[in-house]
């Protein structure tokens, strides 16, 4: 019996990520490894993005309590940034903010002015 | 060691599955598979197989248990017919998909609409784009043969994909037959210990099974399932020589009769490729040069082999014993023209429609196919879809 081309079966990878081939993904979908949701590019799901301004922010971190994804990363008991590879754009974190340092604006003005950025680059 | 003995085809296949003893078999009863259940549910009351039989309330729980025990690691099988394939329909794509190697007999039978228990192939072909190997059987021995072989095609790692082995309601499920059956441990050396891949019970091997696949993978996956397709037809033809090594008789994904030098030929599905074969032979007696040419295999469907098999032949007649309402013809039909479309332009293929609902295909009416396709190779035109003992 042949039994070579890896035909159809998929891999076992235990990490999948977005851009693997039909051929080097895991067979089924089936997932090897525990807690890998955390690879899961959830922020491309996003239509408007929270923007921080450092100068409003009070540290209150009352957007990281708030945060059902976990994308506000603290550092040294600070607001750090935002994980924007899981932030979904729901807005609560501006919605709570009680001094409106963050602000939702529009992704598609985000890639604009990144564009814009790379002409004058 | 072969002994000829005589049984009907739900007999062969239960007796098939006893000599496999499969770890799980959920199933319900419906007419004609009845007896698959009935029969085999005695061999566990009997203890004559360690099978963990599991009488379910309906085909959809009957094809989820296998799925689940499929999952667990466990060789699961169902066996339907008709109305339960229909309801067991959502959980046989989960199969396929979940790549999990359940082998399952399907007895063939019209679909209601209006109610009717007789054999025709709308059950089958209701699930031809599900992801299910789907093997045919023209008497009670290739029911047998091809139920043996089905597991050894399923849980090839090349495939890991469900096979529906189908037999003709009444005329084959319930008609005695005679044919030649493998002693157990030849059957269960050729069959061989199930080792899953990836199993659920694997407690050192921990792992998720039917996971949520958004636009991002799905497609990813299905193409997955249509290279394991892909894969199968080597798979299937593998272990039909192995199979010939055991009991003498080779299976591939087609079988030709008469087509060597035959300048028309029918297409036929099941038990109607005997009546067909039959006609064939009276007729090369007259000197006409006819042939059929049987697919066992329909899922996969063997392009390549019926466009080479085929090459010679003036006029085709592909016998479907379903419809599929397109006003185009039946469901074979259309792969069959699919396949000869880039052959060459003069080879004529028309449909003929027949059996629906369990209604006899006579030796008339395929005596009637070959003398039409005479006709047609004459230069005369015919209907592209016709219907064969229709009162018309």
């Amino acid at each position: 019996m042949t039994s070579n081309k890896n035909f159809g079966s998929g891999t076992r990878t235990t990490s999948v990520k977005p851009g693997m081939k039909w051929w080097e993904i895991t067979r089924a979908g089936n997932i090897y490894s525990p807690g890998n949701s955390k690879e899961y590019e959830t922020g491309d799901w996003r239509s408007i993005r929270p923007v921080w301004n450092k100068e409003k922010c009070i540290n209150c971190l009352i957007c990281w309590r708030y945060c059902p994804d976990s994308s506000i990363i603290v550092e040294d008991g600070k607001f750090g940034q935002i994980d924007y590879m899981h932030c979904k754009g729901c807005g609560i974190c501006a919605k709570v903010c009680p001094v409106k340092a963050i602000e939702m604006k529009p992704e598609d003005e985000t890639e604009k002015i990144k564009e814009v950025g790379a002409d004058e680059n | 060691m072969k002994t000829r003995v005589a049984l009907t085809g739900n007999e062969a296949i239960a007796h098939a599955m006893k000599q496999v003893n499969p770890d799980v078999v959920a199933a319900y009863p419906i007419t004609p598979q009845t007896e698959i259940v009935q029969i085999f549910s005695s061999f566990v009351a009997n203890g004559q197989v360690d099978t963990e039989f599991v009488a379910v309330e309906s085909e959809h729980s009957a094809m989820s248990a296998a799925i689940g025990a499929a999952a667990a690691g466990a060789r699961a099988m169902t066996a339907t017919s008709s109305q339960g394939l229909a309801l067991m329909f959502e959980m046989v794509y989960i199969a396929s998909s979940m790549r999990l190697p359940i082998v399952f007999p399907v007895v063939n039978r019209a679909l209601s609409g209006p109610i009717n228990i007789h054999c025709d192939h709308s059950d089958a072909m209701g699930l031809r784009d599900s992801g299910v190997i789907q093997l045919f059987s023209e008497n009670a021995q290739e029911a047998y043969d091809n139920l043996i072989q089905a597991f050894r095609i399923a849980e090839h790692p090349d495939v890991r994909l469900p096979v529906m082995v189908n037999l003709d309601g009444f005329i084959t499920s319930h008609a005695m037959d005679v044919l030649e059956v493998l002693d157990d441990e030849t059957v269960k050396n050729f069959v061989g210990e199930y080792k899953p891949e990836d199993y659920l019970l694997d407690a050192k091997n921990p792992i998720s099974m039917g996971n949520l696949d958004l636009y991002d993978f799905y497609f990813e996956h299905r193409r997955q399932q249509t290279a394991a397709m892909e894969a199968a037809k080597e798979v299937i033809k593998e272990v039909g020589k192995e199979f010939a090594k055991i009991s003498g008789r080779e299976y591939g994904l087609i079988e030709k009769y008469h087509l060597d030098d035959a300048e028309v030929a029918v297409i036929v599905l099941n038990s109607a490729a005997g009546t067909a074969k039959g006609t064939c032979e009276e007729l090369r007696k007259k000197g006409m040069k006819v042939g059929v040419l049987k697919p066992r295999v329909y899922r996969p469907f063997p392009h390549e082999e019926i466009k080479e098999a085929l090459k010679n032949v003036k006029a085709v007649a592909v016998m479907d014993r379903a419809e599929t309402f397109s006003t185009n013809g039946g469901p074979m039909f259309q792969e069959v023209r699919n396949a000869l479309f880039d052959l060459r332009g003069d080879i004529k293929v028309v449909n003929y429609i027949y059996g629906l609902g369990g209604r006899d295909l006579l030796v008339e009416h395929v005596e009637k196919v070959y003398n039409d396709l005479y006709a047609i190779k004459d230069g005369k035109s015919l209907n592209t879809v016709n219907y064969l003992g229709l009162r018309e």
